[in-house]
């Protein structure tokens, strides 16, 4: 591909939505009532950031990772390890954190996404088992259940992001970049390829599609944007615990692919900044957490498979149709 | 390792791996009938226990009709799973009824601690704790109950598999779903069949052993995956393999929280299962049918 063809590409499509979003965060600060929530905001872009990543593993390529707090966790550890306890600079630290979560997710995509079926989802579920033992039990590495203080605030030219709203505009800013690099993936021969993977493996397969090298690529891509979501939220928080990675973590992940919409890069964004933003409402009912989950998780799947974007474009569609047919087939379009 | 210490292992990975045997036949009785991996497998098994210590210690019922109420539960669980979650949707794509399947299991974890609590539970011993002495091991009356019940469990499945007009409709939808709707098998009854049996025998499995590892909500995660590194480890679809993956897996487990570290003993299953997910994904006994790309 020409030099020209990607600026090109850049240029038009996504370009315009993503300058918009951007816009819309930069803005947020300034609407938003309480800086409280300017934090909430920042932990919602950090998980859209992982979300992104998954939709196009889950939506777009149609296979299931059940272990992506794992990488998320893997990244946040390593880059406050680096940090923190061997005094190393903020950019080893990301390519430390970055390049370790790829390695592993290499090692686990290798063997897993070679077969066909759920292998990934039980491949994944059992390492994340894995990695948050490690983190309860490596002590002296990890801090073991207690968790890591003292991980530095991300500096970016010299200058720690102590300002609560410096430091969101830098996660919308990554975000956005992540934003529009999917985007614009999904729309290239790589994405089209990830859709006929989803909707069959063996057409895909006929038409030459290199189904196990593509599996693995978008896997240890939403790896790496997990991994970024990773070093964000340690550098933010300044703190990590194993508990923030755990399998609850993992699936509260699914559950916001499937809310939002697969494969739906924005549909991934609004199911990560609904499903952040919901606890913080529900804050009452705090034991029925995991039953809001749980029961989202299964309707949405029954009922509106495409997600809440998807679902009410659905409607719209019916009710125009005007009960020409009883059933809109929902079949496997994409997008 | 001296012979006293040897046998100790093997016992008690024994007895854990008995019931991990019998998740994985669960797993194994579903994704025969329907070629689905039920995610909430470990929920029927934390079922079997819960409901058994629900209704010993807040109904004060006896052991013995606890029990076998808490398995009727279990399987009415998997019967309602099957008719209002996989029933309605089941021409959806396989993915999506895995994830249905992980919103399932989450909803009955909760369920169960928000109806009863978070805190761990006992139940009693079937017959008593007196240790029984084997060459300076001690075996746990349970053992012998959880090995015996669970040969018992394994052996009316074949029974069932091999004699049974409904075993042979079972088996016959997993060989070809088609050719046994067109031969007049019921289908659609078949999988809420397996969804009842695999229900059941996951609950016997987490009734028996409820009393030798203590149980609460959410021990059904790490049953349920070491209930399928067992199908993994013995070939996925083969229910025998399963059993025998299972107690391989329980005894790996044992060894390795003794001899390597304990605090790392719920690793090893996984680390098993990756491997062999590496280098040999058709388990020990399966048939080397599983698809690459």
């Amino acid at each position: 591909m020409s030099r020209n063809g990607i600026l090109s590409r850049l240029a038009g499509g996504s370009a315009l939505p993503v300058g918009l979003f951007f816009a819309a965060m930069l803005c947020m600060p300034y609407v938003l009532p309480n800086p409280y929530y300017v934090s909430t905001l920042t932990l919602a872009c950090i998980n859209a950031i992982i979300v992104v990543g998954l939709n196009l593993l889950l939506g777009f390529a149609g296979q299931i990772s059940l272990g992506h707090a794992a990488f998320y966790g893997i990244a946040a550890y390593a880059t406050g390890i680096a940090t923190a306890t061997y005094g190393l600079s903020m950019g080893t630290g990301f390519l430390i954190a970055v390049g370790l979560a790829a390695a592993v997710a290499l090692l686990v995509g290798i063997p897993t996404l070679k077969l066909t079926g759920h292998y990934l989802a039980m491949g994944t579920l059992g390492f994340g088992i894995i990695v948050y033992i490690f983190f309860n039990e490596s002590i002296e590495l990890t801090g073991g259940p207690s968790g890591m203080v003292g991980i530095p605030r991300l500096a970016l030219f010299g200058r720690e992001l102590w300002d609560d709203t410096e430091y969101f505009y830098v996660v919308a800013a990554v975000l956005s970049l992540v934003l529009l690099l999917s985007l614009n993936l999904i729309r290239s021969r790589f994405g089209r390829a990830l859709m006929a993977i989803h909707t069959s493996e063996k057409a895909a397969m006929c038409i030459g599609v290199d189904i196990a090298r593509y599996k693995l690529f978008v896997f240890v891509l939403s790896a790496i944007y997990a991994a970024v979501a990773g070093f964000l939220y340690a550098h933010y928080l300044g703190f990590v615990a194993p508990s923030s990675f755990g399998f609850h973590f993992s699936v509260q992940l699914i559950v916001m692919v499937v809310v939002g919409g697969m494969a739906s890069v924005w549909g991934a964004v609004a199911g990560a900044f609904f499903l952040t933003a919901l606890p913080e409402f529900l804050r009452v009912f705090e034991s029925v957490e995991t039953l809001v989950y749980g029961g989202l998780l299964v309707l949405c799947m029954m009922f509106m498979p495409h997600g809440l974007a998807g679902g009410l474009t659905a409607l719209v569609r019916k009710m125009r149709r005007n009960g020409q047919r009883p059933t809109a087939p929902e079949g496997d379009s994409h997008v | 390792m001296d012979a006293s210490s040897f046998l100790q292992y093997l016992f008690s990975g024994l007895t854990v791996g008995a019931t991990y045997g019998l998740t994985g036949l669960g797993f194994t009785i579903i994704f025969n009938t329907t070629g689905l991996i039920n995610f909430a497998q470990g929920e029927f098994v934390m079922l079997g226990g819960m409901l058994a210590v629900i209704c010993q210690a807040a109904l004060g019922l006896p052991l013995p009709v606890s029990v076998v109420l808490a398995v009727l539960g279990a399987t009415l669980a998997g019967a309602l799973v099957e008719r209002l979650a996989i029933r309605p949707v089941r021409n959806a794509p396989p993915i999506n009824l895995v994830i249905i399947t992980i919103g399932i299991s989450i909803l009955i974890r909760s369920i169960v601690m928000l109806l009863w609590d978070k805190d761990t539970h006992t139940l009693p011993h079937f017959s008593g704790t007196q240790p029984i002495m084997v060459a300076g091991a001690a075996l746990m009356p349970q053992s012998l109950w959880i090995l015996g019940i669970s040969s018992v469990v394994l052996y009316a499945l074949r029974t069932f598999f091999r004699k049974s007009i409904f075993g042979k409709a079972m088996l016959a939808c997993s060989y070809q779903r088609k050719a046994a709707w067109l031969v007049g098998i019921s289908v659609e009854h078949m999988v809420l069949l397996s969804f009842m049996i695999s229900a059941l025998v996951g609950a016997v499995g987490g009734v028996i052993l409820a009393p030798m590892t203590m149980t609460s909500f959410d021990v059904g995660i790490l049953l349920g995956l070491k209930g399928f590194a067992a199908c993994i480890l013995g070939g996925l679809g083969n229910p025998f393999g399963a059993a025998a993956g299972g107690l391989m897996i329980g005894v790996l487990e044992s060894f390795g929280a003794g001899v390597i570290s304990s605090a790392y003993k719920d690793a090893f299953a996984f680390i098993i299962l990756l491997l062999l997910l590496f280098v040999r994904p058709s388990g020990l006994f399966g048939k080397a049918e599983v698809k690459r790309v």
